[in-house]
């Protein structure tokens, strides 16, 4: 066996993805299940001089990356349920002083303590709106080790790119599967660095005025020019401001950079699509039994196929409607109660068509759960 | 270099009421900075929220401005990464030890190097005055019409107990010594924790019938001894000021070059 092909679990696969992404400083809270990536971290960053800390608890976890990223280091926190709740604060200052940071959320059962070794995806809309406040923000998963290894990375690439918090939204069954991983070589995947000022020293930099495109290229905290950052409304020097105008435009930043990129930011994958009558849509480990479906009844000759996302916010809806339009159902496989089947609704002109198969007991969603919908939609009965 | 020089000018006027104290501890920690010579772009100011964080845009260091109780989290994170820095956590005693406080305990536990100065007067003064965890037993705030039944915390000896390896406590009204208990917490080799006594006028005296600022200058001034004095003797009731405790202690981020060093010699 190659040296570079390897047998482990989810959560392995994401701490090998954010070193090979550059990963320089992690700071976390023990939470099952998803302390081995911080077990692991403790090992393996300070290997190559990079800095781990296990903080007092989930808030200030998500506080130390921001305040590591602000220096000029790539850095990444990674929590389950309740401590995804505990770090909404500071993700939302993440975003609104546009410092670049990985979130990993190996979702569990909830609400509360709920099932803390049972795998959910019932953080979808969390992930989306968990901060206070209007904004946007960038959200990704996969259904496997090899997909969870390249969307790590892309995390990384989309948070330094877009100056923007990204989470990484795992579940406990890709977090806790053992399989296959091949490591990519060095440059395989490409790693984006940091846009960083030219301003020269002495030179008035200002941290917060985009560029033509949008960008704001940083200046490490520690550098050469000193600057304020807040999570108050800021101007273009991030001093505090609630001049109408400027608040107005910061807003529309805030949002238009990430929102006006879906396209961009957007990753899916497809199986069977072509001459698919039957859609499922899918993500994250429920994708893996909605593949299992697809494939089976191929085998059977249905034509049915599967969208499976790997970006969920900002939700790539165009792509979803133009992948429905020649399906005559779509079905939604998830494990919660709907959250982005609602958002497949909204995306396509005939939602009616649209149905849900779920499960939500915290066991690991079926194929007969989804075979079951498929039934009743085509007037078999369950 | 002049005290102006440390200031973005262009920020001001500032938002604190006439006679505020915070005012008085920013010009304190400018001239401690000034007397240790320390290069501007070598610091790195955090705070949280409150009157007493907005210290954060007026001094022209590398400032970042947090959320409430939350500072020192920020700076562990800023320390760890870059341990060169000089890295200053100004904060109010609602900010440093009710939300705060998980962290400040954490933080003295574990002997990071970071100056956390309190600037504490015994009120939430950005949110028209109710009672804080420094605000007396029997005192009124806009939360305790009644009177005040909590109990305050002494910062001092709570952050000894936490293990912070300098610790000590000062006035506004005692400017010279506090430039130098400041100067001395920066050079600190470890967490230390200045405790600065610092009037509100606006809510913390109107509410508790002090006349004005000089008031409670006057208050600090006469219910304040230094530390193992005659006069606490005499009066247990005075408030000791000075250094309480100076100790050299393993600092965190030197010990964890040592674990970096024992990592990679072991790949
Ligand atoms: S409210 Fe009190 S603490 Fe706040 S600025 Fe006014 S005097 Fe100072």
């Amino acid at each position: 066996m190659k040296d570079n092909v390897v047998f482990v679990q989810g959560n392995e696969a994401i701490v090998e993805a954010a070193l090979y992404a550059g990963l320089n400083f992690f700071a976390g809270y023990p939470i099952t299940p998803s302390t081995e990536i911080a077990e692991l971290l403790s090992l393996r960053l300070p290997q190559k001089g990079g800095k781990f800390i296990q903080m007092e608890d989930e808030l200030s976890s998500m506080c130390a990356i921001i305040g590591a990223s602000l220096t000029g280091k790539k850095s990444m926190t990674a929590t389950s349920g309740p401590g995804f709740s505990l770090k909404q604060e500071a993700i939302g200052f993440a975003v609104m002083t546009e410092t670049p940071s990985v979130i990993v959320n190996v979702q569990r059962g909830g609400p509360s303590t709920g099932l803390p070794t049972s795998g959910s995806q019932g953080d979808v809309m969390q992930a989306k709106w968990g901060t206070h406040g209007e904004h946007a923000i960038i959200t990704m998963t996969a259904s496997n080790n090899q997909d969870a290894f390249a969307v790590t990375v892309d995390a990384f690439n989309l948070s330094e790119t877009f100056r923007t918090p990204v989470i990484l939204l795992f579940d406990e069954v890709v977090a806790h599967t053992r399989e296959r991983l091949v490591i990519p070589k060095p440059d395989e995947i490409k790693v984006i660095q940091r846009l960083k000022t030219s301003v020269k020293e002495g030179t008035d930099y200002h941290p917060y005025l985009p560029r033509e495109d949008g960008r704001l290229p940083m200046s490490d905290f520690g550098g050469v020019h000193r600057y304020n950052v807040t999570g108050l409304a800021h101007d273009m020097w991030g001093f505090p401001t609630t001049d109408s105008t400027t608040v107005y435009n910061l807003m529309h930043h805030l949002v238009d950079k990430i929102q006006g990129h879906t396209k961009e930011i957007a990753r899916t994958k497809e199986y069977y699509l072509d001459d698919a009558e039957c859609l499922l849509i899918s993500y994250g480990s429920s994708a893996r039994t909605a593949l299992h479906v697809t494939e089976d009844r191929r085998l059977r000759g249905e034509k049915i196929g599967l969208l499976e996302l790997q970006t969920l916010w900002p939700f790539p809806a165009e792509e979803v409607k133009k992948k429905c339009l020649n399906a005559s159902c779509v079905i939604v496989v998830e494990m919660n109660m709907g959250q982005i089947l609602h958002e497949v609704k909204k995306a396509i002109d005939d939602p009616e068509k649209v149905f849900l198969a779920n499960q939500i007991n915290g066991s690991f969603i079926k194929p007969s759960d989804v075979l079951n919908i498929i039934r009743i939609i085509q007037g078999r009965g369950a | 270099m002049a005290v102006k020089d440390y200031i973005r000018e262009k920020f001001f006027p500032h938002i604190w009421c006439p006679g505020c104290g915070h005012g008085i501890i920013m010009g304190g920690l400018i001239r401690a900075i000034e007397t240790l010579q320390k290069e501007k772009n070598d610091i790195v100011i955090v705070s949280g929220i409150g009157c007493s964080s907005r210290i954060c845009g007026y001094l022209d260091f590398h400032t970042l401005h947090t959320i409430h109780g939350r500072a020192l989290a920020f700076a562990t994170g800023v320390k760890l990464s870059r341990p060169e820095l000089t890295v200053i956590a100004p904060m109010g005693d609602g900010d440093a030890f009710a939300i705060g406080g998980n962290h400040l305990i954490h933080a003295a536990r574990r002997n990071i190097d970071i100056t956390a100065i309190i600037m504490n007067n015994n009120i939430y003064g950005m949110t028209g005055g109710q009672y804080s965890p420094s605000t007396g037993y029997g005192e009124f705030a806009t939360t305790a019409p009644y009177s005040n039944i909590d109990h305050p915390f002494d910062f001092v000896n709570l952050a000894i107990g936490a293990g912070a390896s300098f610790v000590a406590r000062t006035t506004t009204y005692h400017v010279t010594s506090m430039i130098k208990i400041i100067e001395k917490a920066i050079m600190h080799h470890g967490f230390s924790v200045v405790e600065i006594m610092s009037q509100c006028p606006t809510y913390f005296g109107r509410k508790n019938k002090f006349a004005s600022a000089v008031e409670m200058l006057k208050y600090y001034r006469d219910h304040t001894t230094p530390i193992g004095s005659k006069d606490k003797k005499n009066n247990p009731d005075l408030i000791e000021r000075g250094i309480f405790i100076e100790k050299e202690m393993p600092e965190y981020c030197d010990e964890y070059d040592k674990i970096i060093k024992m990592a990679s010699k072991g790949e």
